[in-house]
């Protein structure tokens, strides 16, 4: 047997403008997880794509158990034991779970001996075995669109091992999962491992990456920087490695004092009996207000609402004194609320839009001539101030969003808030996909912000954030307010404890 | 060795990105040197005229494809507004006239009049599928056939003539030495405006927003239903002018006029570039799309092709020109 499961050597890559990938290498071994690490737009996910033939790369070789492989497409992937767990590539959601699973290679049988049909009571069997595999209790007869987003995981994964995968690529699989299924994800991933699979795991959340995996290669601009094993690791050296200098501190120093309340929530509920129900709560001038609470505790429903985006049944919002009617969002900006939602590929970019347009869109009503017409050099302006200001990775800001890496996607969304310039900022999951380095920059415009007497409400459901970064965090659990606490006295244990106080 | 590689394969996909418009452009060439009138003023000054009407069209719907909508009452509402400037400006002194005891009537009126009826078939176009939710498909599709029954009613399907010389001169007189036809200073007029709508005005980014994403757009404090209103509204003003341009240039108007445009405007959009997924499309894209299907329509007549074939190619180019569009898209990736 090979001593690698997996190699790719000397892959390049490049797109218009940018070389994405400059001779890297990734060497995985049979029965581990390697774990890919690197800032936003280190690579990753071009790497992995070009593994599992949804990019072509310019230069490489690919090689499984030693025998060299030219992938072609997915499907040829697929064939040839490489599958990749992909929150984005939702399979078919009107359709059962055991369909899913067997799409495209159905079991068959003939009908009065020579008609082919598709035998479904071989497909839905064996893809209960499948499902047992992946611990996931479900009927294979059931919609697939009515699992959670983490069970949909699963499933794909089920579909991975039904193909006898040799090789699983999951690209931020964690990234809008609950504790639990986090939890759950893992059992499965270390049942793979067992099984000899070999698992590449790329995430930016560190205290994953040193628990679950066996090794780690970092990546930095495109370039292979070294590959690790993970007992020989730290948090502080990975982020050197991936980051090239120290960072020393995580969260900045805040020096915002909060003072009269802006905005009060009243009553907030849902037209959903089972959504949010009877919110209240109180945001002060130049308070950052923590929304803690599991994935699930109805918390983006709850913003959304206040934004005008979701229907409520009773409510009042009172703001700087004064009672505020928001129909949609339109109304809560032209008042100065501003969101960045949290579902980015849903609600938040405008896939074939320059950066520019996707920054300069909420704003565009502070830069008119006559009513109508834009003043485009003051809108250049801002954009590039903007860009600037983020760090944002770009060959140029015309060039489309859809191009730019993940995290890089969620600075452009970040910065078209900060050019809207609201008093009042609520950011759902503000640092989704954001690098370490890049999570200290927004850290520290938050700081700044809040400094300058604006108001931000965070929703995050990473626990560290919250308490590192609220001055005040309001609990929720099962659409409801459970409670809160000021960020001296915040610790895991008593927002866990605020959070699951229903169940 | 790569390098050139990579260059070829680059220059492959330029081509194949463009084969609409390089193979037309050869045919353009072959017809110009083997038939004679080809080039010539004569066809130069046809072909403008006839692209400008079909542009101004062309550029109503390229808002609703941009919004990832369509516009299938765009023909029909162009028939409208040809019959509403043929009953209005017939010769005071005609036989058979609509409306036998009417005077002159001020072109301009009679244009603005067209302008705010069309619209109103767009404004209630626009409603239906802002409120209504209604796909713009069927929308539009029902607006088709409402618009055509109201000619019918309006004109007891007569056919219109007669018209005040007036009113033929637009359609006909060319000024600079008969290089420059009436018609296509209108058409580049609208151009420019439109064009200055999409690319300088706070309504095209909005516009192309929505296209991008229309949730997206609505949190970013898009005003979506209006927005959509407004491109609706606008197109069918436009279809009107492009009916009372059509009329005057034909010297008669029936409840057919402008019949089948819809289909031509968005074939000539998606030539020129307007993405059947949203978000894209430029005015110089559409007035090449535009430019090429008339070369294309007039090259065959040239080439002695009969109409019922060039139906047939024309089909044919749709096809190809869309097909090449998403093959653009896919190749980004
Ligand atoms: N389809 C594309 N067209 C053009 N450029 C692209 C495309 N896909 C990726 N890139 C560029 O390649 C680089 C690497 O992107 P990649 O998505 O691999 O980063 P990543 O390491 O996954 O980052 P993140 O952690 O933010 O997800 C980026 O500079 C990105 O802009
Ligand atoms: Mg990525």
């Amino acid at each position: 047997m090979a001593e690698y499961r997996l190699e790719m050597l000397g892959i390049s890559k490049s797109f218009p403008g940018v070389k994405a990938l400059d001779n890297v290498s990734l060497k995985v071994r049979p029965g581990t997880v390697h774990a890919l690490m690197g800032e936003n737009g280190a690579g990753k996910s071009t790497l992995m794509k070009c593994l599992f033939g949804i990019y072509k790369m310019d230069e490489g070789e690919v090689y499984l158990d030693g025998e060299k492989v030219n992938i072609l497409n997915a499907d040829d992937a697929l064939h040839k034991g490489v599958a990749m767990v992909h929150q984005e590539l939702q399979p078919i959601p009107q359709r059962s779970i055991g369909e899913n699973i067997f799409c495209g290679r159905y079991p068959m049988k003939k009908l009065l001996g020579f008609m082919p049909v598709v035998d479904h009571k071989k497909m839905y069997e064996d893809a209960a075995e499948l499902l047992k595999e992946v611990r996931l209790d479900f009927d294979p007869k059931a919609k697939l669109g009515t699992l959670s987003v983490s069970q949909m995981q699963s499933v794909e994964i089920a579909k991975a091992v039904s193909m006898n995968a040799k090789v699983v690529i999951m690209d931020e699989p964690t990234s809008s999962l609950t504790e639990n299924e986090v939890e759950a994800l893992f059992t499965i991933i270390n049942d793979l491992r067992d099984k000899g699979v070999s698992i590449i795991y790329i995430s930016h959340k560190m205290d994953e990456i040193l628990r679950i995996s066996d090794e780690v290669t970092i990546m930095r601009d495109g370039q292979y920087i070294g590959t690790w094993e993970s007992k020989n690791l730290t948090t502080d050296m990975i982020i050197t490695q991936m980051v090239g200098r120290e960072l020393t501190e995580i969260y900045p120093k805040k020096e915002n004092t909060p003072g009269e309340v802006v905005l009060e929530v009243e009553h907030f509920s849902s037209i959903h009996p089972r959504s949010f129900q009877d919110c209240s709560f109180k945001l002060r001038k130049g308070e950052i207000l923590g929304l803690g609470g599991l994935v699930g505790a109805q918390r983006t429903e709850l913003v959304e609402a206040i934004f005008g985006m979701r229907q409520i049944v009773e409510g009042e919002i009172t703001y700087k004194g004064k009672k505020l009617k928001i129909k949609r969002p339109a109304d809560a900006i032209k008042s100065g609320i501003g969101l960045i939602t949290e579902d980015r590929r849903g609600s938040g970019i405008f896939g074939v839009l320059s950066i520019a347009d996707n920054v300069s869109v909420a704003s565009l009503n502070q830069y008119l001539k006559m009513g109508f017409v834009l003043n485009h050099k003051k809108i250049e302006d801002l954009v590039k101030d903007n860009v600037d200001k983020l760090s944002i990775k770009t060959p140029s800001s015309r060039t489309q969003i859809q191009s730019l890496s993940g995290g890089n996607q969620q600075k452009v969304i970040i910065a078209r808030w900060l050019a809207n310039n609201p008093d009042v900022l609520i950011m759902d999951e503000p640092t989704r996909g954001i690098d370490v380095g890049a999570k200290y920059e927004i850290y520290c415009i938050m700081a700044e912000l809040a400094k300058q007497g604006k108001s931000i409400i965070m929703i995050s459901s990473e626990m560290a954030e919250l308490i590192g970064m609220s001055d005040r965090i309001v609990v929720m659990c099962n659409g409801r307010i459970t409670g809160e606490v000021s960020g001296e006295e915040a610790t895991q244990e008593n927002i866990m404890s605020l959070a699951t106080k229903f169940n | 060795m790569n390098k050139s590689k990579a260059n070829s394969k680059r220059i492959v996909d330029l081509l194949i990105n463009n084969a609409i418009i390089i193979i037309l452009l050869a045919m353009v060439v072959f017809v110009g040197i083997t038939k004679d009138n080809f080039v010539s003023q004569g066809n130069f000054v046809n072909l403008s005229m006839n692209t400008a009407v079909r542009f101004i069209v062309a550029v109503g719907v390229s808002g609703c494809l941009i919004v990832k909508g369509t516009d299938l009452s765009a023909g029909r509402i162009v028939g409208m507004g040809a019959c509403i400037a043929g009953t209005l400006l017939q010769r005071v002194d005609a036989s058979n006239k609509f409306f036998p005891n009417l005077g002159e009537v001020n072109m301009l009126l009679v244009l603005l009049l067209i302008i705010v009826i069309c619209g109103i078939a767009g404004l209630v176009n626009g409603i239906i599928i802002a409120y209504l939710k209604v796909p713009p498909f069927i929308a539009t599709l029902g607006m088709q056939t409402v618009v055509y029954g109201i000619c019918l009613v309006y004109t007891g399907a007569s056919p219109l003539g007669s018209f005040r010389s007036d009113y033929t001169a637009i359609g006909t007189q060319k000024i600079l030495w008969g290089w420059l036809p009436y018609l296509v200073i209108f058409a580049l007029i609208i151009g420019v405006a439109m064009w200055f709508l999409y690319n300088m005005c706070r309504h095209g980014k909005y516009m192309y927003a929505i296209g991008g994403n229309e949730v997206s757009a609505e949190v970013s404090g898009v005003n979506v239903k209006k927005t959509l209103i407004i491109i609706y509204t606008l197109a069918a003003a436009l279809y009107g002018i492009a009916g009372f341009l059509l009329a005057a240039k034909s010297g008669g108007a029936t409840v057919n006029s402008g019949d089948g445009y819809e289909l031509e405007a968005i074939a000539a959009c998606t030539i020129g570039g307007v993405s059947t997924s949203g978000g894209v499309g430029k005015i110089s894209g559409i007035l090449l799309g535009v430019l090429v299907f008339e070369l294309l329509k007039t090259s065959l007549q040239f080439l002695g092709v009969g109409s019922d074939y060039t139906y047939i190619v024309q089909g044919v180019v749709i096809v190809f020109a869309v097909a090449l569009d998403i093959r653009k898209y896919i190749a980004k990736k």
